[in-house]
């Protein structure tokens, strides 16, 4: 039996074409531009006037198969991480299928919050190995804005909209994935909640719940500070691979200034760990999909180069995780 | 090193300031300018030195709120 790798083969992006700067969020709650960049390091988002998730979804992917002239048919798997699906059914995956005509695909959504795409790539790159077709594609994608509470000052200026979309390839005598450290914590669970459905029937009449996302600040903070840092220490003592040797640190862009406090903690400069954070927000699955597009767009990630790359991802669940990738 | 040096020291180090711009009656949030992040990353500290839980950043504005809080609790 052929042993086969898997790589990182093609990637693709796509945000709203509807731009919110932080003082036009003044319109709606009490805030401004300069408090919420010192804190966050947002200076604006992309909002959807009306597409949904799987809009988003099918364009991101559309430009990974345009950019390598890929045969949809070609395609075996399509994994959707998103925690603000269109519908519970069916999922973002399958209209991503038949909006792209895969028709081979196996489709289905995967909800890990903001870690969804590093845990859909692990899935992926397993479930590839043993498949019939070559290819994957791996979107993480969200309308976030459709889950916040306008009202909320604390919550609605962090988020932004958008997807991004990786395809991996099946090849021989090539391997892309080398480490990988996933984690759940339910014990924390309530830390990040969003969603939130009332049982109702005939039954049982309760009261509807709003399902606005709600966060516990202090929680997550100490949650990513201590997690992340030892997570990716992890990933790389795993391969005895020195921090120096790993090109750039991508991580899932919830925060500017908690970025720059997982760098300090790792002693690694701040300059490895590219950011985009400004222009879209937290866009929770797709933040680390967008960010490794714009990267290998503008050159800083180069496919095929051999650079080491970890990503990083920490959300609601509370899950996290690392991969250590070589591109 | 007393309690109040102790907690000058996690401050002057996670906001850069000098040791003089913190005294027993300086408030960190508006003379500091330390936001909701500073303050948990200045909590965690003073946490993990003094083996203490603090479960709640709101009440505490002053070096001298945390100095009690943290003698209360010892």
């Amino acid at each position: 039996m052929k042993t086969y790798g898997v790589t990182i083969h093609s990637t693709g992006s796509y945000v709203p074409k509807n731009i919110v700067y932080n003082d036009e969020l003044t319109q709606w709650m009490d805030t401004s531009d300069e408090w919420i960049k010192k804190r966050t390091g947002i200076e604006k988002r992309h909002l959807s006037k009306g597409e949904d998730t799987s809009d988003l979804c099918i364009e991101a992917s559309q430009k990974a198969i345009n950019k390598k002239k890929i045969d949809p048919n070609q395609i075996g798997l399509i994994i959707v991480a998103t925690m603000t699906p269109d519908s519970q059914s069916p999922s973002v995956s399958s209209k991503v299928q038949a909006a792209i005509n895969a028709d081979n695909a196996v489709a289905f959504d995967i909800s890990a919050a903001c870690s969804g795409f590093v845990y859909g790539l692990s899935i992926a790159e397993k479930m590839l190995r043993h498949m019939d077709y070559p290819y994957a594609l791996v979107i993480g994608g969200e309308v976030m804005s459709k889950t916040l509470d306008w009202t909320d000052r604390k919550t609605s200026v962090l988020f932004g909209d958008g997807a991004g979309a990786v395809i991996l390839k099946r090849e021989a005598g090539k391997e892309s994935f080398i480490a990988e450290d996933l984690h759940t914590d339910g014990k924390k669970g309530q830390a990040l909640v969003s969603g939130e459905q009332e049982v109702k029937n005939p039954m049982c009449k309760v009261d509807s719940k709003d399902g606005f996302l709600t966060m516990d600040g202090r929680a997550i903070f100490n949650f990513v500070t201590k997690s992340i840092p030892k997570s990716i220490k992890h990933v790389l003592r795993a391969e005895t691979m020195d921090s120096e040797k790993v090109d750039y640190f991508l991580l899932h862009q919830a925060n500017a200034r908690i970025i720059e406090i997982v760098s300090k903690k790792l002693t690694i400069p701040l300059n490895k760990f590219p950011m985009n954070i400004a222009h879209y927000g937290n866009t929770s699955a797709a933040s680390l999909p967008l960010l490794l597009d714009e990267s290998i767009e503008n050159g800083t990630i180069k496919l095929n180069s051999g650079q080491h790359i970890v990503l990083s991802a920490f959300g609601g669940g509370l899950t996290w995780g690392t991969l250590l990738i070589k591109v | 090193m007393t309690t109040f040096e102790q907690i000058q020291e996690i401050i002057v180090d996670q906001l850069d300031k000098e040791e003089s711009e913190v005294q027993m009656d300086t408030n960190f949030r508006d003379e500091l300018e330390a936001d909701s992040l500073d303050l948990f990353q200045i909590i965690n500290d003073i946490e993990d030195e003094f083996d203490i839980k603090i479960e709640s950043e709101e009440g505490l504005n002053t070096v001298s709120d945390l100095v009690t809080y943290v003698e209360n609790q010892k």
